[in-house]
């Protein structure tokens, strides 16, 4: 009986051991190419051309990202990039959660048929119009220009869905009601009582939105060329495309390009994977 | 004072319509201009030969066909599919192995495991490609030429042969999606009632049997969810082999958005790119279609059961 108890023990215990090195094994594949992209970030290129290559981090960490500069405006693409995504994630908020309140708590003729074209434009790939698309930017003189970017970066179907399936459960008809007979009118209505009341829903459209503008590359690349524009995605690429290929600080650009959001994740790590996941499932 | 009322209800319900028509207007526009009008705009440039400066010039069918002659397009659509599949199956078994051993009861530091699992997520595609392009270096110093040095591998041309481009590529979707998919996978399982486990363990269920009577059938919306989201992004690769591939996009590589990507800004040849787009519209619309009749049946048959 008891020799029995311990086998069973015994293992119990050999599978909780596999589940935890499937893990680690997991999180050490996670984490190694940034590991590796920082020791390449600390070291010469001469050095990362050696047979074995470099793994431990070298003394070119700010020599590396002195090159960095010397070649791009980094913190430029930082700033656009960052001046971009906040453009887009505000304008996204407002007018998103602007129409989700309408589509949620205002009756108007033809409203289901108007909510359902909305879902159906999810459906459509973004890649099919990219030439006209192209062509409506020139022909606007928005080539290098942030607009480009932040004007067409407002339609966003999914953020709509999202705020009225939001707003229908979490602001009460009886609130809406009570402010309209107080005389408010329904701007006032969605300003001063349906926004307070909805901050958590901005929380995760926000994540979700400013990670989609921060990681974008083929739209930024197609209509921004001129490099006081770029975006930092679109500035690691052209250091990538240099004819001399210097890979410590292409490596260095790209750990630097890299820090600050995974900072920011690192530190509310808890919203950004309930947010990002969120997203997908409630879809 | 009755007509006064409703005349006042009258007045309140015009308003609501016009506010209600005047908050969902500004998407409504937006997307006329940068959505629906590039689409239909599409297929009207398919038919003309333009260079992006002078006028175009009707040409027919013209534009369809110099894309069928040409051997990169067939390539570019080949390459989307193979790494497609290389890129998504790998990635969705490793994820459910991954929620299931995250979901397992008992699990000390899930959080953290979850967080660094994560973790590739958050980096950009841009940055991916990039740490990847030197981890498959061509050259010996290359990370994986290197490791495969020790077994006597001759350093493998990894943006230059058929087969390593594409596992190159594939390693580099597969690695920033893993986790993420595993996040989704994990959000599934644990919205799983508790009771249907206590009852499948009461009725003496192993906890394989448990796996795949329970966990398994009550996943399978997410499980969906997740395999069409990945089909429609495997559809649309493009930074990655560009990244990857540099300018000249290899035929060996090409992916069909980077092939009329390649035939709009890199040649300026608008036509033949709008041809390839609608190919590829086309294609989406069937995969799609594909993807929805097996969802319907895998639903209808679960509701017979």
């Amino acid at each position: 009986m008891k020799k029995n108890k311990e086998v069973g023990l015994k293992k119990f215990s050999m599978k909780k051991a596999l589940v935890y090195l499937f893990l680690v094994i997991g999180s050490l594949a996670s984490l190694f190419p940034f590991y590796y992209m920082f020791v390449m970030a600390t070291r010469l290129n001469r050095e990362i051309n050696d047979v074995p290559p470099p793994f431990i981090p070298g003394s070119e960490l700010i020599g590396n990202f002195k090159k960095v500069m010397s070649n791009m405006d980094f913190f430029g693409a930082l700033g656009n990039s960052l001046f971009v995504s906040v453009a887009i994630t505000f304008g996204v908020l407002f007018l998103c959660s602007l129409a989700g309140f309408a589509f949620s708590k205002l009756q108007f003729k033809g409203k289901k048929l108007l909510f359902a074209l909305v879902l159906l434009t999810m459906m459509v790939p973004p890649q099919l119009g990219l030439i006209p698309q192209y062509y409506i930017i020139t022909t606007l003189g928005w080539l290098n220009d942030f607009r480009a970017i932040i004007v067409p970066g407002l339609v966003n179907a999914f953020g709509i869905f999202w705020m009225r399936q939001y707003i229908k459960e979490g602001v009460p008809f009886e609130i809406v009601e009570a402010a309209k007979i107080d005389g408010c009118s329904n701007f006032r209505v969605y300003w001063n009582i349906v926004v307070p009341m909805i901050l958590p829903a901005f929380a995760t459209l926000g994540i979700i939105v400013f990670m989609q503008v921060w990681n974008d590359f083929l739209w930024p690349v197609t209509v921004l060329r001129d490099p006081a524009v770029h975006t930092i995605q679109v500035a690691l690429r052209a250091l990538n495309d240099a004819r001399q290929l210097d890979y410590g600080m292409i490596m260095s650009g790209t750990f630097w390009a890299t820090v600050p959001l995974l900072i920011v994740f690192l530190l509310f790590n808890r919203l950004f994977i309930q947010s990002l996941s969120e997203g997908a499932v409630k879809s | 004072m009755a007509t006064k009322e409703k005349s006042r209800k009258l007045t309140e319900r015009k308003q609501n319509a016009l506010s209600g028509y005047l908050f969902v207007s500004p998407f409504f526009i937006l997307f006329a201009i940068f959505g629906l009008f590039p689409m239909v705009f599409s297929f009207y440039l398919s038919f003309f030969r333009w260079d992006g400066l002078t006028p175009m010039t009707y040409v027919g069918l013209k534009n369809f066909e110099i894309i069928f002659n040409d051997s990169i397009f067939f390539s570019s659509i080949w390459n989307t599919f193979l790494m497609g599949i290389m890129g998504t199956f790998p990635q969705i078994i490793v994820a459910l192995l991954l929620a299931f051993a995250l979901n397992s009861a008992l699990i000390r530091f899930s959080n953290t495991f979850r967080t660094l699992v994560f973790l590739p997520y958050i980096t950009s595609v841009v940055a991916v490609a990039i740490i990847f392009s030197l981890i498959f270096n061509n050259q010996s110093f290359g990370l994986v030429n290197y490791i495969l040095s020790m077994f006597d591998v001759e350093p493998i041309r990894w943006n230059q042969e058929y087969w390593p481009v594409k596992i190159a590529i594939s390693t580099m979707v597969f690695w920033r999606w893993v986790g993420y998919n595993t996040i989704i996978f994990l959000a599934g399982m644990q919205s799983i009632p508790k009771e249907l486990y206590e009852a499948a363990k009461i009725d003496g269920a192993s906890i394989g049997q448990q796996i795949r009577l329970v966990t398994l059938p009550m996943l399978k919306p997410v499980l969906m969810f997740v395999v069409f989201t990945a089909t429609i992004g495997a559809l649309q690769l493009f930074t990655e082999p560009f990244i990857f591939l540099g300018r000249g996009l290899r035929e060996e590589g090409i992916t069909m958005v980077a092939y009329l990507w390649r035939d709009a800004f890199g040649y300026n040849s608008f036509g033949t790119a709008s041809a390839a787009a609608i190919v590829l519209f086309a294609i989406i619309i069937v995969i799609t279609a594909i993807n929805l009749l097996i969802t319907n049946r895998v639903g209808r048959s679960k509701k017979v059961q």
